[in-house]
């Protein structure tokens, strides 16, 4: 157990030396609003989580898109504020290439969280984090945490708590932009078109 | 190894954000009432949302008390402060800093005398001015001496 904390206090320790350019780990913040290089990008880990529709949900389908994957919660107040930026960048950019997914913490699922996206309009997809998933992800013991993923389910660049709008809106045009690196998949055919219909939930 | 990929959450996590100092032993005679005080301290720059939130969704402060011989009369909480921070359009209820939350208890005639923990949970909700940390619940213990 202690040996597994170590290594799990190691390697965050060693990513937060990755990310000294980007967050400042002792007090995650961003600092600019700028991408990672493609070559220290490292694969978002895959996950399988259902929406309010209980339609499964891939990370995998999402590939040939830019993802501004959001790890929220109706209780955590800087998500609120950042809803509405989102539902611009999902309207703005989707024909683009672009999707957010939200990713609920709520203990309460879909009882929390259907009327509370219903009321704030959201037009993006959202499922809900099981502990596995959380775990991939670091535990997500704060929020928002947000990361931004390149068309190859890379991750661009985290976000942990609130930053300003432009901060994303930055990263995401840089990434939809670079259409020239887009890899075809493993088995030699194209880049996955569209993922799912990202409409509301 | 997956897991071990990328874990921000490791990395402010919210240990040592909110302390409580358990409150005293009590020495208490049957058919009383006396006051146990628990004192709360945030690491500055943190706030919970007070016992009246100020939005439906926002994860209030409680303390509760599990069933004992003793009779809870009142858990009262301070007067919140009303403070804006960068993710609220208005100010919120919250406390901060250091406060206490009071509970009157009340021992019944009919108590058997003898010491006794009572035990309480005290729920809260933490942010900062730009991020927020998952609900939490801690346990208080209260030691209570009961005489004749």
């Amino acid at each position: 157990m202690l040996v597994s904390l170590h290594r799990s206090l190691l390697a965050a320790a060693a990513i937060c030396g990755m990310l000294v350019l980007n967050v400042n780990c002792g007090n995650t913040r961003s600092v600019r609003a700028a991408v990672k290089p493609e070559k220290d990008r490292k694969s978002a880990p895959e996950f399988s989580l259902k929406d309010a529709h209980g339609r499964v949900v891939k990370l995998s389908d999402y590939k040939g898109k830019v993802v501004l994957l959001n790890f929220w919660a109706t209780w955590c107040g800087p998500c609120k504020i950042e809803i509405p930026w989102f539902i611009d960048f999902e309207q703005k950019f989707k024909d683009r290439g672009f999707a957010v997914l939200g990713v609920s913490m709520d203990e309460d699922g879909w009882e929390a969280v259907k009327p509370y996206i219903e009321k704030q309009k959201v037009n993006y997809r959202v499922v809900v984090a099981s502990d596995e998933v959380a775990d991939l992800y670091g535990g997500v013991s704060s929020l928002p945490t947000s990361f931004v993923l390149d068309r190859q389910g890379k991750i661009a660049d985290v976000h942990v708590g609130l930053v300003s709008k432009s901060v994303y809106q930055n990263e995401i045009e840089q990434l939809l932009d670079n259409k020239a690196h887009v890899q075809p998949d493993a088995d030699g055919g194209n880049p996955v078109d569209a993922g799912p219909a990202s409409g509301p939930n | 190894m997956a897991a071990i990929l990328w874990m921000p959450g490791l990395l402010p996590g919210q240990t040592n954000l909110l302390t409580v100092t358990p409150p005293p032993k009590q020495s208490v005679k049957k058919n009383a009432e006396f006051t146990a005080k628990v004192d709360v301290q945030l690491r500055p720059g943190y706030h919970v949302n007070s016992n009246t939130p100020s939005d439906d969704y926002l994860i209030g402060l409680r303390l509760t008390w599990a069933a004992s011989p003793l009779d809870v009369q009142q858990v009262s909480y301070p007067k919140p402060s009303m403070e804006k921070y960068d993710f609220s359009e208005k100010p919120i209820s919250v406390f901060s800093g250091g406060f206490a939350i009071t509970t009157r208890f009340r021992i019944p005639a009919g108590a058997a005398p003898g010491m006794m923990i009572v035990t309480g949970k005290l729920r809260y909700q933490a942010c900062s001015n730009k991020e927020c940390f998952p609900p939490k619940t801690i346990e208080v213990k209260l030691p209570v001496d009961i005489v004749n």
